[in-house]
C-alpha cells in the first residue's frame, strides 16, 4: 500500500490543499495513477465577461471625474477577475496552481497595466501555454499587452530604446543572473523595440517606424534578430532549463532549491513544465521537503476554503470582499504582485504581523463554515480537525493548545492558524 | 476617512491640550476599564456612540421613495421601491440595513429626522468639530460628553474610546475620557496567553520554517505587550491611527467597527463602570459613484451594529449613531453626492421606543441646494443625557433647553 503520507505531500503541493476524501482516493489510486491525474491537461476556461474596458473608451478630452470613475470601475473588474480565480482555484487538478506559479514568475501587476481585460488575457496565455514547452509561452509573453505595458515595452523604441522588457526576461523569466550580459541587455531591448498596445482592442502591433532592426550581438550570435527569435534563443540556452527547475523546486518543493543532482534530473525531463513538475514530484529528494515549504499566503486560504468545502463563488458580496482584505492583510493578493520579482518565499511569510493576519482570517474562514467546525467535538477532535485539514502530525505543543481547547469554533481557528497548518 | 485626515482633524479641533493630557494620564488597558466593574450601580444605562466619518447620505439611508422629488433630484442614484426596505408608505430603509429593519419590525429603532444645526458648516473637520462640541456657532475645545464626564465627577474610565486618538467628543474641561488601546492589536476572541505560548512552544527536530512558524506567536505576545506599554506611555503625536495601511482602503482586515463593539460588549458584560463608549466607522465620503459603495458601507455598519443590539438587550444600553453632515439632495455627475447638512441621526437599544420622529425636511424647499434641518442635535443630545445619562442636559449643552421628546425614558 502506497504511504498515505507521501499522497497527502503530493497533493498538498501540487493542489490548494487536498481534502481528506482527496487523499482517500489517491491513497487507493497510489502516487503513479495519482501524479498523472492531477498534470492532465484541463481545457482552457471561458473567461468572465467582465464588461469593457473603461480607461480604454475614454477620449483624449476626459475630464477628472470621467477618469476617476472609469479607474474605479476598472478597480472592480479587476476584483472580479481576482474572485473569478480564487474560485477556479477550488478545483481538484494541478492547473490553476501552476497559474499561481506562472502569475508569480512573469509578475505583473494590474495596478500599473490597469486593466482587467488585459490582466485575464495574460493569465489566459498563461493557462495555454504555461503546461507545455516553454518555447511558444516566450513567444506568446513578448506579445502580451500586459507584460509590455508592466515592463514599459510601450515605450521602447528605436529613438529611445527601455532596457527593462529585455533585462526581466532574462534575469527574472528565462536565465537567471549570469547567463548574460549587459551588453545583452541591451541588444536585447533593441530587439524587442517598437511593440504597441492599442488599450481598447487588446491588440499588440510591431510598429516598424519604431522598430530598430539593425544587427546586434546577443547571448553569442550577431545577425538580425525578431521577438521571436530572440524567445527561441532564450529558452535554447544552457541556463534556461536549469533556471526554471530552481523555479519550480522552490514553489513546490523546498525553498534552498534543488540539489545539482535533482536539477540534472529534473532537467533531463526536457524542455515540457509539465514534465518537469512531474520530474520534480518523482524525484527521489522531493519527499524529504514534506514540512520545508512556507505556504503563500494565497495557497493557505484557498486550501482552508477547500476543506471547508467553501466555495468562494457563493459567498455574499462582503463575505467575498471580506475574503479579499484578508489576503490584503496576510500580504498576498492575486493580480498585484509587489514588484516583478513576484511574491517573497520561504520564512519571509512568517512574521508577527502575518501570524495576526492569519489568526483573524481562520476566525473568518470558521464563520463561513460553522456546521464543519461544530463537528469537531469529541474526544477524538483532535485527530478530527488533523484529518479535516490534512495535517499530518501536530507538534506536543500545538496539540496540548488543541486538546486544552474545547469550543469547535475556537478549534477550528487554532488549528488553521497553527505553524503545522502554515507550513507544509 | 483616514488615519491621516482623522489625526488632522484631532489637531484641527482645537483639543489637543486636553487630548494630550487624556493620552498621558489615561489611556487604560483593557484590564484597567475591566476591573471597575464593582463600582457600578445597577441601574445606570450605558450610551454607545458611533460617529460615521465621511459623511453619510441620509437621503439613501432612510428614504423618502413616495416623493416624486427624490427621484428627480438623483436620476441613477435611486433605489427601486421594491428593494427599499420599508418603515411606512412613505419612507424605508436602504437595502443595506436589513438588521436595523428588522429591529424597526420589532419597534426597536427610533429613526431621527432632518437633524442638524443653524448655519450648517460643509468641511468635514469642521462640521465634526460642531457635532463633537455641540457648539454650532463657535466650537470650543471641548465635547458635550467630555463637558458631561465633568460633571459626573471626571473618572476617565467613565467615558472610554476605542479609536486610536482620542475624540474631541470626550475632552472635558477638567477631565477627559480614555482610550483603550485594542483595534488591530487585539485577538481573536477567546484566545488566552497560555494558548499562544503553547503554539509557540519549539518542536525537536521541526523543521527551520516551521519552528519559525511557531516562534511568531512567542513574538507575536511580545509585540503585543509591548504595544500596550508604547501606547500608554507615548504623547497624543504618536498614539495615532495604528491600523495598517492595508486596513483603511476598505475597511479593514477585520472590520473594525466588528471589533470595536466587541469591545464594548465585553467590558459591558463585565460590568465595567464606564457609561459612554465611542465607536466609530469611517468611509462614507463618497462624491462618485455612491449609492453601491454607501450600500456595501451601510451593510459594514448594519451587521455588527445589529448583532451588537441583539447582545445588548435587557442591559440597559443605548446606542446612537450619527454623521457629521448628509449629502446634497442632487447627485452629481459622478452618481455621488457632495458635501451637504442635515441627516439622519438613529437610536436603539433599551429603552428607545421605534418609529420616526421630527419632521422629514423637503426635497424641494432647500437651503442652497441642502436640506433645512428641522431638528437641532443638541434636542437629541438633551434627550440622551437626560434619560440614558441621568443628568442635567443644560450643564453639558451651554444652558440648552430643548429636548427630543418621546424617544426615550
Amino acid at each position: 500500500m502506497t504511504d498515505r503520507r507521501a499522497l497527502s505531500h503530493l497533493l498538498r503541493r501540487l493542489t490548494f490543499g487536498p481534502t481528506s476524501a482527496e487523499v482517500d482516493t489517491a491513497a487507493r489510486a497510489g502516487y503513479d495513477a495519482t501524479l498523472t491525474g492531477l498534470l492532465r491537461p484541463v481545457p482552457l476556461p471561458s473567461p468572465p465577461d467582465l464588461g469593457a474596458d473603461p480607461l480604454a473608451r475614454l477620449g483624449p478630452g476626459a475630464g477628472r471625474e470621467q477618469r476617476q470613475q472609469a479607474r474605479r470601475i476598472q478597480k472592480e473588474q479587476v476584483t472580479a477577475l481576482t474572485r473569478w480565480w480564487l474560485a477556479r482555484m477550488t478545483g481538484p487538478v494541478a492547473a490553476e496552481k501552476l497559474t499561481l506559479f506562472w502569475h508569480g514568475h512573469w509578475a505583473t501587476s494590474a495596478r500599473k497595466v490597469r486593466s482587467a481585460q488585459l490582466m485575464l488575457a495574460q493569465q489566459q496565455t498563461l493557462r495555454r501555454y504555461g503546461p507545455g514547452d516553454t518555447g511558444p509561452l516566450v513567444r506568446a509573453m513578448l506579445r502580451d499587452p500586459a507584460l509590455i505595458l508592466w515592463l514599459d515595452g510601450q515605450r521602447n523604441t528605436r529613438r529611445a530604446p527601455n532596457e527593462n522588457l529585455a533585462r526581466e526576461l532574462m534575469e527574472l523569466f528565462t536565465l537567471g543572473l549570469g547567463a548574460f550580459t549587459e551588453e545583452d541587455v541591451k541588444a536585447g531591448a533593441r530587439v524587442l523595440t517598437g511593440w504597441q498596445v492599442d488599450r481598447a482592442t487588446g491588440v499588440v502591433t510591431l510598429n516598424a517606424g519604431r522598430h530598430d532592426n539593425r544587427p546586434v550581438a546577443l547571448l553569442g550570435r550577431t545577425g538580425t534578430w525578431d521577438a521571436d527569435a530572440y524567445a527561441d534563443r532564450l529558452v535554447g540556452h544552457e541556463a534556461h532549463l536549469p533556471f526554471l527547475a530552481r523555479r519550480l523546486w522552490v514553489r513546490y518543493a523546498a525553498a534552498p532549491g534543488p540539489s545539482p543532482a535533482a536539477t540534472a534530473r529534473i532537467v533531463a525531463a526536457g524542455r515540457n513544465t509539465t514534465a518537469m513538475l512531474e520530474a520534480v514530484c518523482r524525484d527521489p529528494e522531493f519527499a524529504a521537503t514534506r514540512g520545508q515549504l512556507v505556504k503563500q499566503p494565497v495557497e493557505w486560504l484557498v486550501g482552508a476554503l477547500r476543506q471547508l468545502g467553501v466555495d468562494p463563488a457563493r459567498l455574499e458580496e462582503q463575505q467575498q470582499r471580506r475574503l479579499l482584505t484578508s489576503l490584503r492583510g496576510l500580504g498576498q493578493v492575486p493580480l498585484l504582485p509587489p514588484s516583478v520579482g513576484g511574491w517573497p518565499v520561504g520564512a519571509a511569510w512568517l512574521t508577527t504581523a502575518t501570524t495576526l493576519a492569519r489568526l483573524r482570517t481562520a476566525q473568518t474562514l470558521t464563520q463561513l463554515a460553522p456546521a464543519t467546525a461544530d463537528r469537531l467535538t469529541g474526544t477524538d477532535r483532535v485527530e478530527a480537525l488533523g484529518d479535516l485539514l490534512v495535517v499530518d502530525a501536530w507538534t506536543s505543543g500545538t496539540r496540548q493548545a488543541l486538546e486544552s481547547t474545547k469550543d469547535p469554533r475556537r478549534l477550528l481557528t487554532l488549528g488553521l492558524a497553527s505553524p503545522e497548518y502554515a507550513v507544509h | 476617512m483616514d488615519a491621516i485626515t482623522r489625526r488632522r482633524f484631532l489637531i484641527a479641533s482645537g483639543v489637543t491640550g486636553a487630548a494630550a493630557l487624556a493620552a498621558r494620564a489615561t489611556a487604560c488597558t483593557l484590564d484597567d476599564i475591566l476591573a471597575t466593574s464593582g463600582d457600578r450601580d445597577h441601574a445606570a444605562k450605558t450610551l454607545v456612540l458611533v460617529t460615521l466619518y465621511g459623511g453619510n447620505d441620509g437621503l439613501n439611508t432612510v428614504i423618502p421613495y413616495a416623493d416624486p422629488a427624490y427621484p428627480a433630484a438623483r436620476p441613477g442614484m435611486t433605489y427601486d421601491s421594491g428593494v427599499i426596505l420599508p418603515l411606512d408608505d412613505a419612507f424605508g430603509l436602504n437595502p443595506g440595513l436589513s438588521g436595523l429593519h428588522g429591529l424597526h419590525r420589532q419597534q426597536r429603532l427610533a429613526v431621527v429626522h432632518g437633524v442638524g444645526y443653524p448655519r450648517p458648516n460643509r468641511s468635514h473637520f469642521q462640521s465634526m468639530d460642531i457635532w463633537q462640541t455641540a457648539q454650532p456657532d463657535r466650537p470650543g475645545t471641548t465635547g458635550w460628553l467630555g463637558r458631561w464626564l465633568d460633571t459626573a465627577g471626571g473618572d476617565p474610565r467613565l467615558a472610554i474610546s476605542f479609536e486610536p486618538a482620542l475624540p474631541p467628543l470626550l475632552a472635558g474641561a477638567t477631565s477627559a475620557g480614555a482610550t483603550v488601546p485594542g483595534g488591530q492589536l487585539s485577538l481573536p476572541g477567546g484566545l488566552t496567553a497560555e494558548t499562544l505560548d503553547r503554539l509557540a512552544a519549539p518542536e525537536p527536530g521541526a523543521s527551520p520554517a516551521l519552528s519559525r512558524a511557531a516562534a511568531c506567536f512567542a513574538d507575536q505576545m511580545r509585540v503585543q505587550d509591548m504595544m500596550r506599554q508604547v501606547t500608554e506611555g507615548t504623547d497624543e503625536d504618536e498614539t495615532d491611527d495604528d491600523e495598517p495601511p492595508a486596513a483603511t482602503a476598505t475597511g479593514g482586515a477585520a472590520p473594525p467597527l466588528d471589533q470595536q463593539l466587541a469591545l464594548v460588549a465585553r467590558c459591558i458584560e463585565a460590568g465595567a463602570a464606564t457609561r459612554v463608549y465611542s465607536v466609530s466607522l469611517g468611509g462614507f465620503d463618497l462624491h462618485a459613484d455612491g449609492k453601491d459603495s454607501q450600500q456595501a458601507q451601510l451593510a459594514r455598519l448594519d451587521k455588527p451594529l445589529t448583532a451588537f443590539a441583539e447582545r445588548m438587550a435587557g442591559k440597559g444600553v443605548v446606542v446612537a449613531v450619527y454623521s457629521e453632515f448628509g449629502r446634497r439632495v442632487h447627485a452629481n455627475a459622478s452618481d455621488g453626492t457632495d458635501h451637504g447638512t442635515a441627516s439622519t441621526v438613529f437610536l436603539l437599544g433599551d429603552g428607545v421606543r421605534g418609529g420616526r420622529y421630527g419632521e422629514p425636511p423637503s426635497l424641494t424647499d432647500l437651503d442652497d441646494g441642502d436640506l433645512k434641518h428641522t431638528v437641532d442635535f443638541r434636542d437629541v443630545y438633551a434627550a440622551l443625557l437626560a434619560d440614558v445619562l441621568g443628568s442635567d442636559p443644560e450643564r453639558s449643552l451651554d444652558g440648552w433647553t430643548g429636548r427630543l421628546a418621546g424617544v426615550l425614558g
